[in-house]
């Protein structure tokens, strides 16, 4: 009976109808099913990739080897590459979807939103492959014929814009995610705008200030729920697959140019685990998952807490 | 000079919103590009047989991709068995009875959940299915869909019973309905419209995966017999053949894309009319 207690909440209790506590066993079950999925992920690729932690403990992730035919395995060109490409998206995406988000909010009339928030949202909706194929087939050879070129006549003298234009490449990956992390960026913080309270605006402007000081002032009002649709879009960039090896190059290097093909780490992954035939290959390779699983968790966990802190007074975001 | 200075601030403030109109267009171009593209590259790999036929050989033009097409249903409808059951349950759990830690945690956990990289859910399906079978299947695959679609279902579940007013339960139990019948026969039928937006919305998402298909579901170049064989699917064909030599491939590789953005579309257009007309009533 005290088990019963513990587990079925007293207004079930005191109705004493079995159905009820039937029904709630069941969805808290499913409830519970859903925690125990995150664990049961983590202990999979916990204990899937215990022959390469053993082997080469927290240097794994300083080693920039990766040689799967010596059985030679370190994290750093891919830790590199998904650093350095989600940094080239957040600089690019984030002064563009905040300009997007503000006329969303703010300037743009109904007939003329509503359809703008549509076609935003729906580059959401298109899947990373046709992203990837476009990028392939279209951004890349655009890149290399006139945007690189260009790039490198004008700013050649920074060492990040040198190199032999292969279009392909970090830059092009940067470009590819931008494209991609706008939707969810703009989104998100055109809900945090509009929940930002009315009388915020008019008491600006009713102290003399112009439109754009009251946006900025709403802004700063909703700062941390823009942070947090920023941080979602890290999370996004961070685990973004197949539009990104389509066009980043995948080759395990590091290179101070943009220029030069690179790989990060959801792209090997895609790459390299049909042809990983040796348990300490599938180890190196899982290591490298468990490290985006925990990684991309971790950001995740920060965005939505920053999401939450804002909107939970106001009206829902919906993502 | 303050009459300058208001001036100076007033045309600061509308080169700012221009400089605001310009993101949007900034942002339309490649959505518009890539829709041109597809269009226009893809349109022409359409033939009855490309939703017909099996991929011919290497070398041999024309065939079609009717098992990948194929393949990427089936996938969907083995994601869907596993995270239906388990997205609908969960949600009507935060929902009716969310007010607790033990809700809240698994809240929390959903959301962090729906950030999950699909490359992450592939390497999983890999470790839970593909290593104990020792080979690829579609079952796999199913897991890894699977996965990412729960998120999504016990969410917009949870937000859609949430929406059915409180004093439709209360008549209701008033009535003397026994709470389990009040919620699955009243709360949830209510919510119904809703609730089939969210499947969809994580249907057209997963029916767009790639990345966890890649090492689960493999690919197949026959049609499918059994679900523990490897699977051909949509999105890893248009992979395979877009990175592809052969200039056919290529063309097929479009023609692929654009019926993936065509069946994407069509979803999120239904699911548009799904909410507008059958949700106005409780919104």
């Amino acid at each position: 009976m005290k088990l019963r207690e513990l587990i079925i909440p007293a207004q079930l209790r005191e109705g004493e109808n079995r159905g009820d506590s039937i029904f709630y066993l069941l969805t808290a079950f499913f409830a519970l099913m859903i925690f125990l999925l995150v664990v049961l992920m983590f202990y999979e690729m916990y204990s899937m990739s215990s022959l390469t932690r053993e082997k080469f403990g927290f240097t794994f992730f300083f080693r920039s080897v990766w040689d799967p035919v010596l059985e030679e395995y370190g994290a750093l060109p891919f830790i590199y590459g998904t650093v350095v490409s989600t940094l080239i998206a957040i600089l690019l995406a984030v002064p563009l979807s905040l300009g997007i988000a503000i006329f969303l909010a703010e300037v743009a009339p109904v007939w003329l939103e509503k359809p703008l928030s549509f076609f935003v949202e729906l580059l959401a909706g298109i899947p990373s492959i046709v992203y990837g194929l476009w990028g392939f087939f279209v951004m890349v050879p655009w890149l290399r014929s006139t945007f690189q070129p260009f790039l490198s006549e004008t700013l050649g003298f920074i060492p990040l814009f040198q190199g032999v234009p292969y279009g392909i490449g970090m830059l092009a990956a940067g470009f590819v995610l931008t494209i991609m992390i706008l939707p969810i960026i703009s989104s998100i913080s055109r809900d945090v705008l509009r929940s930002v309270p009315r009388s915020q605006y008019e008491a600006a402007l009713a102290l003399g200030s112009t439109r754009w000081q009251a946006v900025r002032i709403a802004l700063a009002y909703g700062r941390s729920g823009i942070i947090g649709a920023i941080i979602l879009g890290i999370g996004r960039a961070l685990g973004e697959t197949m539009a990104v090896t389509m066009v980043i190059g995948n080759r395990p290097s590091i290179s101070l140019s943009l220029f030069n093909p690179a790989h990060t780490m959801a792209s090997v992954l895609a790459n390299e685990f049909t042809e990983a035939t040796t348990d300490m290959y599938v180890s190196a390779l899982v290591e490298i998952a468990l490290v985006l699983f925990l990684v991309t968790l971790l950001v995740n966990s920060v965005a939505r807490l920053l999401i939450w802190s804002v909107t939970k007074n106001t009206k829902d975001v919906r993502l | 000079m303050s009459m300058l200075q208001f001036k100076i601030r007033r045309i600061r403030s509308t080169l700012m919103f221009i400089l605001c109109g310009f993101c949007v267009i900034l942002a339309l171009i490649p959505l518009i590009l890539i829709f041109y593209h597809t269009l226009s590259l893809g349109v022409g790999a359409l033939t009855v047989e490309f939703f017909t036929q099996l991929p011919k050989p290497v070398g041999e033009p024309g065939g079609g991709l009717a098992n990948a097409i194929v393949g990427t249903l089936i996938l969907v409808a083995l994601g869907s068995c596993i995270s239906l059951p388990v997205g609908i349950f969960a949600g009507i759990f935060l929902s009716e009875f969310g007010n607790n830690m033990f809700a809240q945690a698994v809240r929390f956990l959903t959301d962090v959940l729906s950030g999950l990289p699909s490359i992450v859910a592939g390497v999983v399906a890999y470790t839970l299915v593909v290593v104990p079978m020792k080979h690829f299947s579609a079952y796999a695959g199913g897991v890894a869909l699977g996965i990412l679609m729960i998120p999504t279902i016990t969410r917009t579940t949870e937000e859609m019973l949430k929406l059915v007013p409180t004093t439709l339960r209360e008549a209701a139990l008033a009535l003397g309905i026994a709470r389990w019948k009040v919620i699955l026969r009243i709360v949830l039928r209510t919510a119904i419209p809703g609730v089939i937006t969210g499947i969809l919305l994580a249907i057209a998402r997963a029916a767009g995966e790639t990345a966890p298909l890649l090492f689960t579901s493999l690919n197949n170049r026959f049609w499918h017999t059994t679900l523990d064989q490897p699977i051909a699917s949509l999105t890893v064909f248009i992979y395979n053949y877009g990175v592809s030599p052969f200039e056919d491939w290529i063309r097929q590789a479009w023609g692929g894309a654009l019926v993936l953005i065509g069946m994407i579309l069509l979803l999120s257009l239904a699911v548009r009319f799904v909410t507008q007309t059958r949700m106005k009533g409780l919104q």
